[in-house]
């Protein structure tokens, strides 16, 4: 495989998670596009423990996820007195407040950035996308999907059928802070450098993009939304300066045509008879 | 007092609730006895609702007590008053969007035991959850509507998968808000047989209603609010014939 193809799918892989991390949160209907924060989290503190402490990257991938995961918890839970829009802006402000502390946190390199970083296959990437994916995909199948699902549609009504919202909503941040801190994992030992830029505001958009525009109502939404979000701009080199102007045209017609995204439940059960019945 | 009553399944001990300057419910007490039908009704405005969503944790009390099953619950979220065993359905429904009726009757169930098991997929780890889900959508004679969008389904229906939703929680006391709001004569008369069935099966039904006949048909005991206070008690015949009642209810919709 060239090295080009390599790099396209280290990306799609990388932001298949970041996609995820996102999707779960919004599977509670709240929108968070602060998740490049918790994504600086994991690929700065991974970067701390393989480099300065010496631990093996799987291990340090893990505690990222750990770490990640009690710090979501501790920022839905405020985020818990808000909705909508004014979530999604307190989000906004965590992300952009992770990443001035990168900025000026000279330990880490600061604005200059952090390498030293040993470089990562593609495989391994892939093997940590692909795990978390099917995860994801048996929780959709569990009873707690089915509280999420509930939350989602009616919070009140959901409270008052007796489902714990606070530790489902909560919960869900935190389980999305813990993939969104494995993608900055895989990233940082993927780049070998890292620097604040890398995790501003753009990064928490691209993830909320790949799963608006993949389908935001199934796990593989985010995968098909992520690959198309690195490929598209790739396959539109034909219209060379013109390829974002064409990119962001592609994207209203989606939204236009599929607000659910691409990816559905039904188009999903069609697509499987179909290959059922060859 | 009331809450000296031992058979009772839900105390209310003179319990308020003030909305800024406005009291919305003073010092109300009641009980409830086990495997009884009983009704609260009043013009509106009364407090009904407001008295449900104070039972249900949706509001806190400001003052007095409620005791659900020998338990004192007045603080308690509405998550943890509805697993002790109370479920409630809505006056405008509140069906959950994507799901369909089948999914309803799984949502309210909680896995029991291992807090794991509720991580597991459904198929492996839900079989007596089915087995419940299946009794209760056969009860209420919603199996052609298994696999659909709950909320698609015609307003009669959805009122059916409402209360199939509480009851799949395994309740033992059920409170239906208004539940025969927007029905006709038949399927009114269709609802109180199954509350009567219910009934008969032990389980314990408090409601508020609106409509007078279906009420005095059905209740075993009738608690009557009017502007917030608890202006009568009794049997529906006892009810039916009180001077004050019929002053502040019966009378003022006669006027109008």
């Amino acid at each position: 495989m060239s090295t080009y193809y390599a790099g396209l799918l280290a990306d799609i892989g990388i932001l298949t998670l970041g996609a995820l991390s996102v999707y779960v949160i919004l599977a509670t209907n709240q929108l968070s596009l602060g998740n490049a924060g918790f994504m600086a989290i994991g690929s700065y503190l991974s970067s701390f423990l393989t480099v300065e402490q010496h631990w093996p990257l799987t291990a340090a991938v893990v505690a990222v996820a750990l770490s990640a995961s009690v710090i979501g918890v501790v920022v839905g839970f405020p985020a818990l007195r808000l909705k909508g829009i004014y979530l999604a802006i307190a989000t906004l402000g965590f992300g952009e407040m992770v990443r001035s502390f990168f900025l000026v946190f000279a330990p880490m390199g600061g604005s200059g950035g952090y390498h030293g970083m040993a470089h990562v296959a593609l495989g391994y990437i892939w093997i940590w996308t692909a795990g978390i994916l099917l995860v994801i995909l048996l929780l959709e199948r569990s009873h707690l999907w089915l509280q999420m699902r509930a939350v989602h549609d009616d919070e009140t009504a959901a409270g008052l059928v007796g489902l714990n919202t606070t530790l489902i909503k909560v919960g869900a941040f935190g389980l999305g802070a813990a993939i969104a801190a494995i993608a900055g994992a895989l990233f940082a030992h993927h780049h070998v450098y890292i620097e604040p830029g890398n995790f501003g505001f753009e990064r928490s958009i691209d993830f909320v993009l790949a799963v608006i525009l993949g389908g935001s109502t199934v796990g593989v939404g985010p995968l098909a939304g992520a690959a198309l979000l690195v490929l598209l701009p790739e396959w539109l080199r034909f219209v060379a300066d013109w390829r974002l102007a064409a990119f962001g045209a592609l994207l209203i017609i989606v939204l236009l045509t599929r607000r659910q995204g691409i990816l559905d439940r039904p188009l999903l059960a069609r697509l499987s008879f179909r290959s059922a019945a060859t | 007092m009331t809450a000296a009553s031992p058979n009772a399944l839900l105390c209310l001990d003179a319990v308020g609730k003030r909305f800024g300057g406005v009291r919305a419910l003073s010092d109300i007490s009641m009980a409830v006895e086990r495997n009884r039908i009983v009704g609260v009704i009043g013009p509106n405005g009364a407090g009904k609702t407001t008295l449900f969503n104070l039972i249900t944790g949706a509001y806190r009390a400001d003052s007095g007590a409620i005791v659900f099953d020998n338990r004192l619950i007045t603080d308690w979220p509405p998550h943890r008053i509805i697993r002790a065993g109370l479920a409630r359905t809505f006056q405008n429904i509140r069906l959950f969007a994507g799901m369909t009726v089948w999914e309803h009757l799984l949502v309210t169930q909680h896995p029991k035991g291992n807090v794991l098991r509720s991580l597991l997929p459904l198929r492996a780890s839900g079989l007596d959850v089915a087995a419940h889900a299946e009794r209760v959508l056969k009860f209420f004679g919603l199996e052609q509507y298994r696999d659909v969008l709950a909320r698609t389904l015609p307003y009669g229906i959805q009122r059916k998968v409402d209360m199939a939703r509480a009851l799949a929680s395994g309740p033992k006391l059920l409170l239906l808000d208004e539940p025969v709001a927007g029905m006709n004569h038949d399927e009114a008369e269709e609802l109180r047989r199954l509350l009567l069935r219910l009934n008969e099966e032990g389980l314990t039904i408090l409601l508020i209603e609106h409509d007078m006949a279906f009420v005095m048909n059905l209740c075993h005991e009738l608690y009557v609010l009017d502007f917030g206070v608890r202006i009568a008690a009794g049997e529906p015949a006892a009810i039916r014939s009180d001077p004050v009642v019929l002053d502040a209810y019966l009378g003022s919709e006669a006027a109008c």
